[in-house]
């Protein structure tokens, strides 16, 4: 039994960690709170669902447009909500994360409509199977282990690359890092697209997962991903998975062992957040320094 | 290989740099020199593309011998073109190691032995450097600092280097060591644009020297004249 809620601890984990890097890297070169980040992981959720369920296409080609569709719709939020308040007081641009998170999420609700659609799941991912006495369901391997090959690569990138190299400069300054020849926007660009397409993985297999999806399917695992964020220490990346899975453990196993408290599991991310922000504020993993909102 | 004309930087309602005019030879090492908020950092951050608001002219000779305005390009551009500012209290990025920084300094290239070789070329200018490259550049002293800063500035290649204020929060001894290699890298063929306050050290290098007061060129000549010269003495070399 243990072992079956290790692994849904482990599957949730890494979804909200997924998220959770989309914020902690916008973040930590902008000193944004990306409000609609859980927003790009709702839309994504619904492109694979348009493509594969709708129109019929094939997974992978419904993965790929999605998590394209997923990346532009995060280069376009930059752009028209972000770029233009590049060096505005912080607070506008906070205020202007807020309005396009309200946009994003009312436009879906007139588009899609807020009823929520199932999701018909692959045979394959869902037919489960036995290893000695423990009943294994494919997606529930397969989510955290896409999560983990993602982040993997995404840290090479950032550690063994120039571009890497320029986002882990920006982050401290962005004036130094100009003179050095880097063309800031296009990197700051980069981060919403890689931010936004690991939002649009977690929302393909969220949608996988329970099976279904709705214009508003954004705001809790957002609002919990951004804990995560928090409790891993904004600005890091390692940070922002391990808060992840730290809340994914926190959430599985409180129901697991106390089931009269299920009814409040989504309160704990909540009072995670108060004890980080009064014992921790800058994380497990977070820098000292620095002014955050 | 520079022509600043008429340059005029505000922030705001401050008038910072007011109808500057400067020309910087090829090969030359050219100072501009000026007490505490002068505007020499305005000065030479607009010709590296960092100020918003900035008029006048800039025009520089590239490598293929063309003039182009440059005023008003974004620093991307600058270091494109061949130009490299070190600026203003070194800014070296203290959780990236000596080598990373190095590295960066080298963003715009894509020649990976060319960028090999000059950074062996910054190490065998500043020895230190090289024993503590895997350190980080936070752990530096501030000399070691300010050899990284050069070094870095120098990853790009560039035809013209500029220095805001190479000798800040240097002891003597140390800002021989710097001034003298800046006279080698220029010896070697590079042009230096050199914003000081520390006249003395500065004028003993430059071929030429400009004197900066409140935004304003007051005294122009080479930098054995300005040396000689009563008002410098008097306002800036403490005779
Ligand atoms: N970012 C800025 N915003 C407003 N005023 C500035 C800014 N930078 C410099 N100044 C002002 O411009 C003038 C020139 O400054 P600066 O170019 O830094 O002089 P210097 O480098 O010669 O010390 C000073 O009066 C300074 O206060
Ligand atoms: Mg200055």
């Amino acid at each position: 039994m243990f072992m079956q809620h290790f692994i849904n601890a482990l599957g949730l984990g890494s979804l909200y960690g997924l998220i959770a890097i989309g914020y902690t890297m916008v973040y930590g070169i902008l000193r944004l709170i990306n409000f609609a980040h859980g927003d790009i992981f709702m839309l994504g959720a619904y492109f694979v669902f348009f493509a594969t369920i709708q129109y019929k296409l094939p997974w992978a080609l419904g993965v790929f447009i999605a998590v394209m569709g997923a990346i532009l719709s995060g280069l376009l939020v930059d752009l028209i909500a972000y770029k233009p308040l590049r060096d505005a007081p912080r607070i506008s641009a906070l205020i202007s994360a807020i309005g396009v998170s309200f946009f994003i999420e009312n436009a879906s609700m007139v588009a899609f409509t807020a009823r929520p659609q199932a999701v018909i799941q692959p045979k394959q991912l869902v037919e489960a199977f036995s290893v000695g006495d423990i009943r294994l369901v494919p997606l529930n391997i397969i989510v955290p282990a896409i999560s983990f090959v993602l982040v993997g690569m995404l840290l090479w990138m950032i550690y063994r690359t120039k571009r890497g190299l320029a986002m882990r400069s920006i982050s401290h300054d962005i004036e130094t890092t100009r003179l050095m020849g880097v063309s800031v926007n296009r990197i700051i660009a980069l981060t919403f697209a890689i931010g936004s397409g690991l939002a649009a993985v977690a929302g393909i297999m969220w949608a996988l997962r329970y099976p279904k999806v709705e214009p508003l399917m954004g705001f809790t695992p957002g609002f919990k991903a951004f804990i995560a964020a928090v409790f891993g220490g904004v600005g890091s990346v390692p940070g922002a998975m391990l808060g992840g899975l730290a809340l994914g453990f926190i959430e599985i196993m409180s129901v697991a062992f106390f089931p009269t408290l299920s009814g409040y599991k989504d309160a704990f991310a909540f009072v995670l957040l108060v004890i980080i922000l009064l014992v921790k504020p800058t994380g497990l993993m977070g820098e000292k320094s620095e002014d955050k909102i | 290989m520079l022509e600043i004309k008429n340059l005029d930087v505000w922030y705001g309602g401050i008038h910072a740099v007011k109808n500057l005019s400067m020309s910087i030879g090829k090969g030359e090492i050219v100072t501009l020199i000026g007490a505490n908020g002068a505007g020499k950092s305005s000065a030479i951050r607009a010709v590296a593309g960092l100020v918003k608001e900035a008029s006048g002219s800039v025009t520089y000779i590239a490598r293929d011998g063309g003039a182009v305005s440059i005023l008003g390009k974004p620093p991307e551009y600058m270091v494109k073109m061949g130009i490299s500012l070190s600026p203003e209290g070194r800014r070296i990025l203290p959780h990236l190691t000596v080598e990373e920084n190095l590295t960066l300094g080298a963003y715009s290239r894509r020649d990976k032995a060319g960028i090999a070789r000059d950074m062996e070329t910054g190490y065998s200018l500043f020895p230190k450097l090289k024993q503590r490259r895997k350190q980080k550049g936070g752990t530096l002293s501030g000399g070691e600092q300010q050899m990284l800063a050069v070094a870095r500035a120098l990853m790009s290649h560039p035809d013209l280097l500029m220095l805001d204020e190479p000798s800040l929060g240097l002891a003597p001894i140390l800002v021989d060591e710097v001034f003298g290699t800046i006279e080698k890298i220029n010896e070697e063929g590079r042009t230096i644009l050199l914003v000081e306050q520390n006249a003395f050290a500065a004028l003993k290098i430059a071929h030429k020297a400009y004197v900066l007061e409140t935004g304003s060129i007051t005294l122009s000549g080479t930098g054995a004249e300005l040396l000689q010269d009563p008002k410098v003495q008097a306002a800036y070399l403490g005779g």
